[in-house]
C-alpha cells in the first residue's frame, strides 16, 4: 500500500510549483514590465515556456503513469525483460526534441538579433513605429562602489541613484563602471546589461508607462552591493523638463576633481543633483584617466601598437591612489639597479 | 635582540597574527568550539578503539580504490553538513533581513559564506562524491583488481583533502573570499580584495585541483586499458561510458581552471596585468575563460549521475536499458556540446546578436541528447517489473524534478529571455533545480544502491524514504519560491530588502530549508540505524538487488582483489547474461595475485603541499620556500621507493574464496 502513495504524491508536489508560479503573474515585474523590450523580452519568455510545456507534460505525465502502471505487484501488466530497442521510437525520442529546438531555435535567432541591445529601437511599441527624424534621449551610467552615477549629455546634467526619462521617447544608455562588474537593470524597463570598468556597454529602451520603478546592480560588487540602487522615474508630458529644470537649480559641478570625490567607497548614498557636468568626464572614465596627467588607454593602446614607449613611458601610468588612499594602482619596472622596481613606482 | 627575534618570527608569520583570529564574531566562535568538541570525541573515540593504527593502515595510506572511494564519499558528505550550513544561514538572513531589520549576518561574512558555499558545494561535496562513486564502482564493472594507477589515486585523493583543509581554516584563520564562487576580477584582484579570503579560495581549488586532474587520468587509463577480456566499448556498463566522458572532460577543462586561477594568483602575488583593469588588463577575459571550465564542470557532475539512473532504472525494472547504443551517444554529445556553450553565462556582457544566438541554440541543442536520455529511462520503466526500493524513488523523484530543470535552463538559454533572468533567483533556483534535483538525487540513489556493496549490509529503507520524501518535498519548498521571486525581478547575492512584500517568499523557502535539512538529518539515522541493524541487513549473496552488471558478482563487501579470476564478458549486462547462463563461481585452482602495497608518500606530498599553499596564503615566503622544496624532495624520494607490489598468497586468496563459498551454502539452505 505504500507503494502506491509513494508514487501518486509526486504529483501534487508537481503541481504546487505550477500553481506558485501562475500566482506569480499577477505582482510579477518581469511578466508584466513598463517598457516595451522588457515586454517582448517577457513575451518571449512566455512564448518559450508554453513550447517546451509541449514536451515536459508529457515526459512528467508518462514517468508518473509508467511508474505506476509497471509496479511490480502489478503482475497483470505486460513484462518483457529483453526489449530494449526500437528504431521507430527511437525516432520518436529524438526527433521530437529535435523538431521543438527547431522551432526555438528560429526563435532564438530571430529575437536575439531583434531584442539586441545594441541595436537602436525601431519601435516605441506593438502599435507605434519610432519616427525616422528621432533621436534618442543618451544617458550615460557609471556603476561606482556602490552607487548609480547618470549623466545627461544633451541636458548638461548629472544625478546620482535616481534616473529619469521622458516616457515614449527611445533611450540610449552607455553603461561602464569605475572599479568592479556590476549590472545595470530596471525590470520594468529592459534587460541588464553590465557595467564594467575601462568598457563601454549600451543598452536601446523605451519607457511606455509613466511612474515611478526600481532599478539595481544585479551583479554582485562588494560589501555595499545590497543597498546600490536607484529610482527609475518614467515621466509624461512636460515631467521630463521639469525635472531637468529642478536639476539646474542648484550649483553643484560634477568636474574631475568632485568625481574623484564621488568615486570613493561609500553605502546607501542619497540622491544628488548636479546642474553641470564636465562635457569629457565620461570619456575619461571609460578612459582610466580622469586623474589629471594619467595616461588614457586609448593612448596607451596607440603607443603599444606602435612598438611601445619603453621604460620612459612608464611615467605616465605609475601610481595612482584609491579607495582608502592606502591602496595604490602601480607599475613598477625592475632593472639591474632597481631589483623591486621601487624607483619608478615611488615617483 | 628582541627586534632580531621579531623580525625572524614576523618572516616565519608573514602576515598572519592575532588580529586573524575572528574570536569577535561570535558565530565563528561557537562554530569553532563546535568543531573542536566534535573533533576531540571523534580524537578521543579513534585512541580508546585503538583505532589509530588500523586507520593509518587500512585507510590512510590505503590504495585500494574501494578504500579511497569510500574516503571520498566521507568527505563529501562531511563537507555537504558544511555546505548546507551556510545554506541555512543564507536562507534565514534571507528571510528576516528586510527594511530596518539588518538581519544577523553583516556583508562582510554573508558575502563569504554565499561564496564558500558554492565554492564548497561544487568543489568539496559534488566532485568528492561524484568522484568517489566512479571510484569505487568502475573497477568493478569493468572487472579490473584496481585503478590504473593505485598509488596517484591516493595522492589525488590527498591533494583533494588538502583543499579542503585550506577552505576550513579559512574559518578560523582570517577569511574566506567574498566575491562569489567564480571570483571575478576586478572584484578579486588586489585593489578590491586585498586580503587573505581570495588567496584560500585560489590555493585550495589549486591543490585540489590537481587532485581532480590526476584522478581523472587515472580514469580514464582504467577504463581504456583495464576492462575484463570481452568488455568491448559498446559492451562497457553505463556507468563506466558516463564515467569516462566525465574524466575525458575533467581532463581537457580542469588545466584551464588552473590556467586561469594562475594568471589571477599571479596579478594578486607577482604584479601582472592580465585581469586588473588598468595596463592593458582585461577582467572579461578571465569571466570568458572560467567558464570554459565552468560550463563542462556542470557535465562532469551529472554525467555519472546520468549513468547511476541508468543503472537503477535498469536493476529495479528488471529490465534490460531501453537504447542502450543512443545512450552512449547521447552521453558522447552531451560531452562534446559542452564544451560549446560557455558563453551563456555572459550574455549580458555585450557579445553580439549573432555570437549570442550561436551559443544560445548550441546551448538548447543538449537538450536533445539529454531528453533522449530521460525517454530511454522513461521505456526502460515501460514493460519492466519496477520495485520501488529507496534508489528507484530517488531516480522517479529526479526525472519529474529534473526536467523542469532542464525546462528553465532551456529558457535562460533564449538570450533576450536571459538578459531579464540572469543574475537573477530564477537563474539561482534553475541550477539547484538541476544540481539537487539531478546529482544530489543521484548520489543518494547511488549510496542507496552500492551501500551494501561496500559495507556488506544494506541501508534501511524506511529512514531511506524519509530521507528521500523530506528531500524531495523540501526542494519544491525551497525552491518554487526562489522561482517565484526570480519573476518578481530579485536578483542574487542581496543580503538586505526593501520591499515587505517579498518577504513571505523567502519564509516559504527557509521552511524549505527546514525541510531538506530535516532529509539529511534522516539520511544520518539512515546510517545509524542500518548499522545498528547491519546483522538484520547483511547481504551474503553479494547481489542484493538482483543485478545486471560486474560488480554485483562479488562478495559485499569485495576482497581486496576484487575478483580471483578476471571474468569473460559476453554481453552489455554482464552479470545478468552470466546469471542467465548458469554462471559456476570458480572454487579452486587460485593463483597468487599481483596487488599494489599501501604507501604513505601520498599523504605526506599533499599533507607538504597544503602546507606550501598555507604559507603562501599568509605570505610566509620562508616557511612556503622549504615546504615546496620538502614537497620535490619527497616526490623525488618516493620514486625511489622499488617495494610497491606484493603477491597475495594463493592460500590467502583459496582462504578467502572458501568462506564466501561456505557464506553462500548457508545462505542457500
Amino acid at each position: 500500500m505504500t507503494r502506491t502513495t509513494s508514487i501518486v504524491r509526486p504529483l501534487s508536489r508537481l503541481l504546487l510549483p505550477t500553481a506558485l508560479l501562475g500566482l506569480a503573474g499577477c505582482e510579477s515585474i518581469v511578466l508584466k514590465p513598463a517598457g516595451d523590450v522588457a515586454l517582448q523580452q517577457s513575451q518571449l519568455l512566455v512564448h518559450s515556456t508554453l513550447l517546451l510545456l509541449l514536451i515536459i507534460v508529457p515526459v512528467i505525465v508518462l514517468t508518473l503513469l509508467f511508474a505506476w502502471r509497471y509496479r511490480a505487484s502489478h503482475t497483470a501488466a505486460t513484462y518483457r525483460p529483453d526489449w530494449g530497442h526500437s528504431t521507430r521510437l527511437e525516432l520518436v525520442i529524438w526527433g521530437v526534441p529535435l523538431l521543438i529546438i527547431l522551432a526555438l531555435g528560429a526563435m532564438t535567432w530571430i529575437s536575439t538579433h531583434k531584442l539586441d541591445p545594441y541595436r537602436p529601437l525601431d519601435r516605441i511599441d506593438a502599435q507605434r513605429p519610432v519616427a525616422v527624424d528621432t533621436k534618442p534621449l543618451v544617458v550615460q551610467v557609471v556603476a561606482l562602489d556602490w552607487k548609480w552615477l547618470f549623466v545627461y549629455p544633451e541636458q548638461g546634467i548629472a544625478t546620482v541613484n535616481e534616473l529619469a526619462a521622458p516616457v515614449d521617447r527611445p533611450i540610449e544608455f552607455r553603461i561602464t563602471s569605475s572599479t568592479v562588474m556590476n549590472a545595470f537593470y530596471v525590470p520594468a524597463l529592459a534587460g541588464m546589461v553590465y557595467a564594467m570598468p575601462a568598457m563601454e556597454t549600451k543598452l536601446h529602451a523605451v519607457i511606455n508607462r509613466a511612474g515611478t520603478y526600481e532599478g539595481f546592480s544585479s551583479n554582485y560588487s562588494g560589501a555595499g552591493f545590497s543597498g546600490m540602487r536607484f529610482t527609475f522615474l518614467g515621466l509624461a508630458g512636460d515631467d521630463f523638463a521639469r525635472w531637468v529644470a529642478r536639476n539646474r537649480e542648484g550649483a553643484a559641478m560634477l568636474d574631475r576633481e568632485a568625481y574623484r570625490r564621488l568615486e570613493q567607497p561609500s553605502k546607501q548614498e542619497p540622491v544628488r543633483r548636479y546642474a553641470s557636468v564636465d562635457p569629457a568626464l565620461y570619456d575619461a572614465i571609460v578612459d582610466r584617466c580622469v586623474v589629471p596627467g594619467q595616461m588614457c588607454q586609448h593612448q596607451m593602446m596607440a603607443i603599444d601598437a606602435a612598438g611601445g614607449s619603453g621604460k620612459a613611458g612608464l611615467s605616465a601610468v605609475a601610481s595612482v591612489p584609491w579607495g582608502d588612499g592606502q591602496r595604490r594602482i602601480v607599475a613598477g619596472l625592475c632593472t639591474p639597479t632597481d631589483p623591486l622596481g621601487l624607483r619608478t613606482a615611488a615617483r | 635582540m628582541t627586534s632580531d627575534l621579531n623580525a625572524t618570527f614576523g618572516q616565519l608569520l608573514g602576515r598572519l597574527s592575532w588580529d586573524a583570529i575572528p574570536y569577535h564574531e561570535p558565530i565563528l566562535v561557537a562554530t569553532f568550539a563546535g568543531a573542536a568538541v566534535v573533533g576531540l570525541a571523534v580524537l578521543l573515540l579513534i585512541t580508546r578503539l585503538h583505532a589509530w593504527g588500523s586507520l593509518w593502515r587500512d585507510w590512510i595510506t590505503s590504495i585500494d580504490h574501494k578504500k579511497i572511494g569510500i574516503m571520498y564519499m566521507v568527505l563529501g558528505v562531511v563537507m555537504l553538513l558544511r555546505g548546507f550550513a551556510d545554506a541555512a544561514m543564507m536562507r534565514a538572513q534571507q528571510a528576516v533581513a528586510f527594511g530596518d531589520a539588518a538581519g544577523f549576518l553583516p556583508p562582510h561574512h554573508y558575502d563569504q559564506i554565499f561564496t564558500a558555499h558554492g565554492v564548497i558545494m561544487i568543489f568539496f561535496v559534488a566532485m568528492p562524491l561524484v568522484t568517489g562513486l566512479m571510484n569505487y564502482i568502475v573497477p568493478l564493472q569493468i572487472g579490473a583488481r584496481d585503478v590504473a594507477f593505485p598509488f596517484l589515486n591516493n595522492f589525488s585523493f590527498w591533494m583533494t583533502a588538502g583543499g579542503v583543509v585550506l577552505v576550513m581554516l579559512s574559518l578560523f584563520i582570517g577569511e574566506f573570499a567574498r566575491t562569489g564562487w567564480l571570483a571575478y576580477p576586478p572584484l578579486s584582484g588586489l585593489l578590491q580584495s586585498p586580503d587573505v579570503g581570495v588567496d584560500y579560495y585560489l590555493w585550495a581549488l589549486q591543490i585540489a585541483g590537481i587532485g581532480t586532474t590526476l584522478s581523472g587520468i587515472n580514469l580514464i587509463a582504467t577504463i581504456i586499458k583495464m576492462r575484463a577480456p570481452g568488455m568491448t566499448m559498446m559492451k562497457m556498463p553505463v556507468f563506466t561510458w558516463t564515467a569516462l566522458c566525465t574524466n575525458v572532460l575533467i581532463v581537457a577543462t580542469f588545466p584551464i581552471l588552473a590556467g586561469t586561477l594562475a594568471l589571477l594568483t599571479m596579478d594578486r602575488y607577482l604584479g601582472t596585468n592580465f585581469f586588473t583593469n588598468d595596463l592593458g588588463g582585461n577582467p572579461m577575459l578571465y569571466v570568458s575563460l572560467i567558464w570554459m571550465w565552468g560550463h563542462p564542470e556542470v557535465y562532469i557532475l551529472v554525467l555519472p549521475v546520468f549513468g547511476i539512473f541508468s543503472e537503477v532504472v535498469s536493476t529495479f525494472s528488471s529490465k534490460r536499458l531501453f537504447g542502450y547504443t543512443s545512450m552512449v551517444y547521447a552521453t558522447v554529445v552531451i560531452t562534446i556540446l559542452s564544451y560549446l556553450v560557455w558563453l551563456h553565462h555572459f550574455f549580458t556582457m555585450g557579445s553580439g546578436a549573432s555570437v549570442n544566438s550561436f551559443f544560445g541554440i548550441t546551448t538548447m541543442i543538449i537538450s536533445i541528447p539529454t531528453g533522449a536520455k530521460m525517454f530511454n529511462w522513461l521505456f526502460t520503466m515501460y514493460r519492466g517489473r519496477i520495485r520501488f526500493e529507496v534508489p528507484m524513488l530517488w531516480t522517479v523523484g529526479f526525472m519529474v524534478t529534473f526536467v523542469i530543470g532542464g525546462m528553465t535552463g532551456v529558457l535562460l538559454a533564449v538570450p533576450p529571455a536571459d538578459f531579464v533572468l540572469h543574475n537573477s533567483l530564477f537563474l539561482v533556483a534553475h541550477f539547484h533545480n538541476v544540481i539537487i534535483g539531478g546529482v544530489v538525487f543521484g548520489i543518494f540513489a547511488a549510496i542507496n544502491y552500492w551501500f551494501p556493496k561496500a559495507f556488506g549490509y544494506r541501508l534501511d529503507a524506511f529512514w531511506g524514504k524519509v530521507s528521500f520524501w523530506f528531500w524531495f518535498v523540501g526542494f519544491w519548498v525551497a525552491f518554487s519560491p526562489v522561482y517565484v521571486l526570480g519573476l518578481m525581478g530579485v536578483t542574487r547575492r542581496l543580503s538586505h530588502f526593501d520591499d515587505p512584500s517579498l518577504q513571505i517568499w523567502f519564509q516559504i523557502a527557509a521552511v524549505g530549508g527546514l525541510l531538506i535539512a530535516c532529509g539529511i538529518a534522516a539520511f544520518l539515522v539512515q546510517l545509524a540505524v542500518s548499522w545498528r541493524h547491519r546483522a538484520a541487513l547483511r547481504d551474503v549473496t553479494g547481489d542484493p538487488w538482483n543485478g545486471r552488471t560486474l560488480e554485483w558478482s562479488t562478495a559485499s563487501p569485495p576482497p581486496e582483489y576484487n575478483f580471483a579470476f578476471t571474468p569473460n564478458v559476453h554481453d552489455g549486462d554482464a552479470w545478468h547474461d552470466m546469471k542467465r547462463r548458469g554462471h559456476q563461481r570458480p572454487t579452486a585452482g587460485f593463483k597468487p595475485i599481483h596487488l599494489p602495497k599501501n604507501t604513505a608518500a601520498g599523504v605526506v606530498i599533499a599533507g607538504l603541499t597544503t602546507l606550501c599553499g598555507f604559507a603562501l596564503i599568509w605570505h610566509m615566503w620562508l616557511v612556503a620556500g622549504v615546504a615546496f622544496a620538502a614537497t620535490l624532495v619527497a616526490a623525488i624520494v618516493h620514486t625511489f621507493d622499488y617495494g610497491r607490489d606484493f603477491h597475495l598468497p594463493a592460500e590467502t586468496v583459496a582462504r578467502t574464496e572458501q568462506a564466501r563459498t561456505l557464506q553462500l551454502a548457508a545462505a542457500a539452505s
